[in-house]
């Protein structure tokens, strides 16, 4: 791989352990993945926040490169294991607390914006058509790549802090033209309402192509809710980096020659898979975070009722704080519901705590099930609000 | 009998220098989930499970499972458990940035059909030359 001579010097410790490091990192995965140089990056996002995952073992990596490393561009934090504020309301342990607390100094330190949300895009980190950027957490990449028209490849945790701290990441798959043209056409015969929906269809289309890049038509219109649950299904279910929604997304791609239908029959098996036998004890929604439009709905809904069911909304912070301005919040938290701002239920340490989930995510049915064993029910949010309060 | 020293030609993944016993997985690694902090291998069903890969060169295709793997090699090298170095067919992020933050020698493309369990190799990572007596 072609380095400049600034690169070099970051490579051989000019700039520090931290920079050494990540710069050694990136060049070792340059290598193994054929990239001929590095390219500057403007936006980084960090996946592995939760101490749930992390462990000490990644607290000590963190802890070590906290001592001389700084971001040099705009870098924001994939969810926490808990609400930084409001742990103990949602039953939290403290040693679970405190160990989180310290994951998030860490990153503070180095100057990262401790904002914790898989939606980045929704609260200032927001990179146009075409800009580099090296991004973790799968749904906010696909979204990313396809919705945005930004560049990246799917980085994990690690990766992303080295390109953080360099502003670099290796040129190579989804940095350029050619692996993020479609490979199959998907022709969608049926007319989609909801997160719950476009959810049911990111696991239909994942399930069939796995994570090769697709050019989806006949869907006429998808609003940011929509593409955000679609974008977080297609990637889990599938592993897709990127996809092409004709007269949706911005992305140039040639059609492709293999081509797949997606009919009404295919979201009603998703759904039907989503929706297992068991009494409903936990109810959530904002799976990828809840959106302020999102937020808007629910106050609507919940406004002079009141809940008998755990009911969670995981949002992010900055989210949360427009809602507590505008009124929202109250609405919502007075009629029994809870925010559980910066985590969500992906990586809080819930297992075991419920036994049967109702949501409108996909992503979510998918990690309740596998990661917590949780049975699982999939439905539009309006019918979450009526199970709610039943 | 002679000692037979067969050499490898691979690529540097994490330079360094380790000579050990072969420890062989025919089967990819998690290393988060998979292997616990003492370097035990934990995951059901795994040809490994049970077997310490502690001070081992491991020998295996390549990782698998959450970049968090990542993080779980530098532990274990913190503890004291984790392999001496690694050797794999095809290496991918999660490996390669664990042996990279954990400082552990590590070494691809390699033909890991010819290594057996129990025998010694030396790794020269810098070089990325394998020799299995």
């Amino acid at each position: 791989m072609k380095l400049t001579s600034e690169e070099k010097k970051m490579a051989e410790g000019k700039y520090g352990n931290a920079v050494k490091k990540s710069m050694e990192i990136l060049i070792a995965l340059g290598e193994i993945y054929g990239a001929e140089k590095l390219v500057d990056v403007t936006s980084v996002q960090i996946a592995g926040v939760s101490y749930d995952n992390l462990g000490d073992a990644g607290l000590d990596y963190l802890d070590e490169l906290a001592k001389d490393g700084k971001v040099r561009v705009l870098t924001t934090l994939n969810p926490a294991g808990m609400d930084l504020e409001n742990y103990k309301a949602l039953g939290i342990p403290e040693d679970f607390a405190v160990k989180q607390k310290k994951v998030i100094e860490a990153f503070a330190k180095m100057g990262v914006v401790t904002t914790c949300t898989c939606t980045p895009y929704l609260v200032g980190n927001d990179p146009h058509f075409n800009e580099h950027i090296a991004w973790s957490e799968s749904s906010a990449v696909a979204y990313a790549n396809s919705v945005l028209g930004a560049r990246t490849n799917r980085e994990g945790g690690p990766s992303a802090l080295a390109s953080a701290l360099t502003g670099k990441t290796p040129l190579y798959g989804m940095q350029l033209d050619e692996a993020r043209e479609a490979k199959v056409k998907v022709k969608v015969k049926c007319k989609l309402d909801g997160t719950h929906e476009f959810g049911a269809l990111g696991k239909a289309i994942g399930e069939k192509v796995k994570a090769k890049p697709t050019l989806i038509v006949g869907i006429k219109e998808a609003t940011v809710d929509e593409l955000k649950s679609f974008s977080a299904s297609i990637a889990t279910y599938g592993g897709a980096a990127i996809f092409h929604m004709k007269g949706i997304t911005p992305g140039k791609t040639k059609t492709p020659k293999e081509e797949i239908v997606i009919t009404r029959e295919d979201i009603d098996k998703a759904i039907k898979e989503m929706n297992m036998d068991g009494e409903i004890d936990f109810i959530s929604v904002g799976c990828p975070h809840a959106s302020l439009a999102e937020i808007a709905k629910l106050a609507e809904l919940l406004k002079g009722k009141k809940v008998k069911k755990e009911f969670w909304i995981t949002t992010a912070r900055p989210t949360k704080r427009i809602a507590d301005q505008v009124g929202y919040s109250k609405i919502i938290e007075d009629a029994g519901a809870k925010f559980a701002a910066d985590t969500c239920c992906v990586v809080a340490p819930i297992k075991g705590r419920f036994k049967c989930l109702a949501t409108d995510s996909a992503k979510g049915c998918y990690y309740a099930y596998s990661k917590n064993q949780s049975k699982i029910k999939i439905m539009p949010v309006k019918k979450l609000v009526e199970e709610a309060c039943k | 009998m002679d000692l037979v020293v067969m050499e490898m030609k691979g690529r540097t993944i994490k330079s360094g220098k380790a000579e050990g016993e072969a420890l062989v997985s025919a089967q990819g690694i998690s290393f988060f989930g998979g292997v616990d902090n003492k370097g035990t291998v934990t995951e059901k069903g795994h040809p490994l499970e049970g077997q310490s890969i502690s001070g081992k060169i491991l020998v295996f295709p390549q990782g698998k499972g959450s970049t968090v793997g990542s993080y779980a090699l530098y532990r274990m090298k913190k503890e004291g458990t984790a392999p001496k170095a690694i050797i794999n067919s095809e290496c991918e992020t999660i490996v390669a940035v664990g042996a990279i933050i954990a400082e552990i020698p590590c070494v691809d493309k390699i033909d890991i059909s010819k290594i057996k369990t129990g025998q010694k190799v030396k790794v020269d990572a810098e070089k990325g030359i394998v020799e299995v007596q």
